[in-house]
């Protein structure tokens, strides 16, 4: 952790009258591995989408690899291709198959011959398990294999950060553990990677840090041992406890963890 | 027609469900049959045929109303169909633009070209221009002249069409193709529009069976002999030989290309249908 990789400094983000994000702070380090929890509302994910620009800050600076995102007269898209962006959705590109969907942004972003892109996209897909299904088109593959091709297709980019937006969200739960086991893999290998998720598992034996955000702040960050075993403050423990044993949740007359971070 | 029956239903206590029904049926079943039969005992056969079946009229047609006039409509249609779906996707990319004056010059061209006639555009083409600025050269002579005004009335939908394929590809698509590092113009052209191009495909296909069609307007123009399309060349035919046969020809050679053609977007449509699941 020698440089800090992302540097976020009292960001702001408002959506009409909603604010969002009300002064974030936050670093992290070259090939540290940071999970941001918390309840949906919290602002977790558009914190993400600030850090590459999907969404435009109201205030605050971005700096990532020491580029100021937020600097108006920033190459935007030459400082993206450094990061790498992963969706709930997944939003691969479904006209084309997925070695297509790796080697056409490398064509036409970073200018790769024919034959580089073509072996780059093969040893990516090979390196989330998938090198037999270069030929599939998006549609016809499960959602657990249609998130690792959009994992292999970011990361054949070449990106030194890695963004990922929920990434096991929208899948069938029997279908997580593969994506997980890709980014774990990833996160060994020394990426700098910032993680929205729910996965409190991956969060707790994977992050090096764990940030809990609610009503656009962060309320505590520190290491999983102590945010997800220990947790310090009531939201915090409130939030794992429904997370982590939903079935216990008692009726509440006004949710106390709702204030700022209303609705989506 | 059909309502003959529902329209018994309230009323008629005494059947049960299925009695209805089948009274229903066979209620429509006599009355079509009884349409059929009346018509083939009114109509006049032996006129019909000499008016409008005499073989060897039709015979006489061959090959020139393939040769030529099928040809040329085909012709006309594909310049006016390239002009337009060039010219639609300009001004569909204008209405989208974050720049408001060319998403009101877009709004206001598509405005203007859907709301007037498909012939006053050809007359505007093939007479006022000219009278306007006198000397000028449409480029291509009658080709030029119909593939413009045929372009401009088939821009207005076309782009229309074209703007709600784009609007139709998830938003998501752009952020992904933004994360990557694409510039907005450029993940417009390689990601956005390639999967728009997909979705209105059969609307497009159908823009084009339309201007099959309009592409008769250019009757309007003066046309030399060799430059006639079916429904001139049916026309004069028509009028030199004093019988109809010629305008059946002409009529069967258009539905020779738009049944295939609706064939072909119904294909299109429902795969499309199944692609989304």
């Amino acid at each position: 952790m020698s440089r800090a990789e992302i540097q976020v400094q009292d960001l702001h983000k408002s959506f009409g009258d909603n604010h969002v994000l009300r002064g974030i702070d936050l670093e992290i380090g070259q090939g540290e591995v940071v999970c941001v929890i918390g309840p949906s509302g919290s602002g977790k994910s558009t914190l993400l989408r600030c850090v590459n620009l999907l969404e435009e800050p109201t205030g605050g600076r971005v700096f990532v690899g020491g580029t100021e995102l937020t600097d108006p007269d920033v190459d935007i898209d030459a400082v993206r291709r450094r990061i790498g962006m992963v969706f709930q959705q997944f939003n691969l590109f479904p006209h084309l198959n997925a070695t297509e969907n790796l080697t056409l942004p490398q064509r036409r972003v970073l200018g790769r011959d024919k034959a580089t892109a073509a072996r780059i996209a093969a040893e990516n897909l090979a390196r989330v398990g998938l090198a037999d299904k270069a030929r599939a088109y998006p549609s016809s593959l499960s959602g657990g294999q249609q998130q690792r091709v959009a994992i292999a297709r970011a990361l054949a980019m070449g990106p030194e950060v890695m963004l990922f937006d929920e990434p096991t969200s929208a899948l069938d739960p029997e279908l997580v553990g593969d994506v997980l086991a890709v980014m774990r893999r990833l996160a060994e290998e020394g990426m700098t990677m910032m993680v929205v998720t729910h996965e409190m598992t991956f969060a707790r034996e994977v992050a090096d840090r764990v940030v809990f955000m609610d009503g656009g702040v962060i309320v505590e960050e520190g290491g999983p041992g102590q945010v997800i075993g220990a947790p310090r403050h009531e939201r915090t423990r409130h939030f794992l406890s429904r997370l982590l044993d939903p079935a216990m949740a008692e009726v509440e007359e006004e949710a106390p963890d709702q204030v700022g971070g209303s609705g989506e | 027609m059909t309502d003959t029956g529902t329209a018994l239903q309230p009323k008629r206590k005494g059947l049960t469900r299925r009695q209805r029904r089948g009274l229903s049926r066979a209620v429509q079943y006599a009355v079509f049959a009884a349409a059929v039969i009346a018509f083939a005992v009114a109509a006049d056969w032996g006129r019909l045929k000499n008016q409008f079946a005499q073989g060897d009229i039709a015979r006489q047609m061959f090959p020139e109303v393939i040769t030529l006039a099928l040809k040329n409509t085909v012709l006309y249609t594909l310049s006016g169909f390239v002009v337009g779906l060039v010219l639609g996707m300009v001004i569909a990319l204008m209405r989208l633009s974050s720049v408001g004056p060319y998403r009101w010059v877009a709004g206001v061209y598509i405005e203007i070209f859907r709301g007037l006639p498909a012939l006053l555009i050809f007359i505007f083409v093939g007479v006022a221009v000219p009278l306007a600025f006198p000397g000028t050269q449409i480029p291509g002579g009658t080709y030029g002249k119909v593939a413009i005004a045929l372009g401009l009335v088939s821009a207005a939908y076309m782009a229309e069409t074209i703007r709600a394929g784009i609007q139709a590809v998830p938003k998501g698509q752009m952020e992904a193709a933004r994360s990557l590092g694409f510039s907005p113009a450029r993940a417009m052209v390689s990601i956005i529009v390639p999967q728009a191009f997909r979705i209105i495909l059969p609307p497009l296909t159908n823009e084009l069976v339309l201007l099959f069609k309009d592409s008769s307007l250019v009757l309007f123009l003066g046309v030399t002999l060799e430059e006639r399309e079916l429904s001139k060349y049916g026309r004069d035919l028509a009028s030199t030989t004093a019988n109809s046969t010629p305008i059946l020809v002409a009529g069967l050679c258009y539905l020779l290309v738009t049944v295939p053609l609706g064939y072909v977007v119904r294909r299109m449509e429902s795969r499309s249908q199944e692609a989304i699941r």
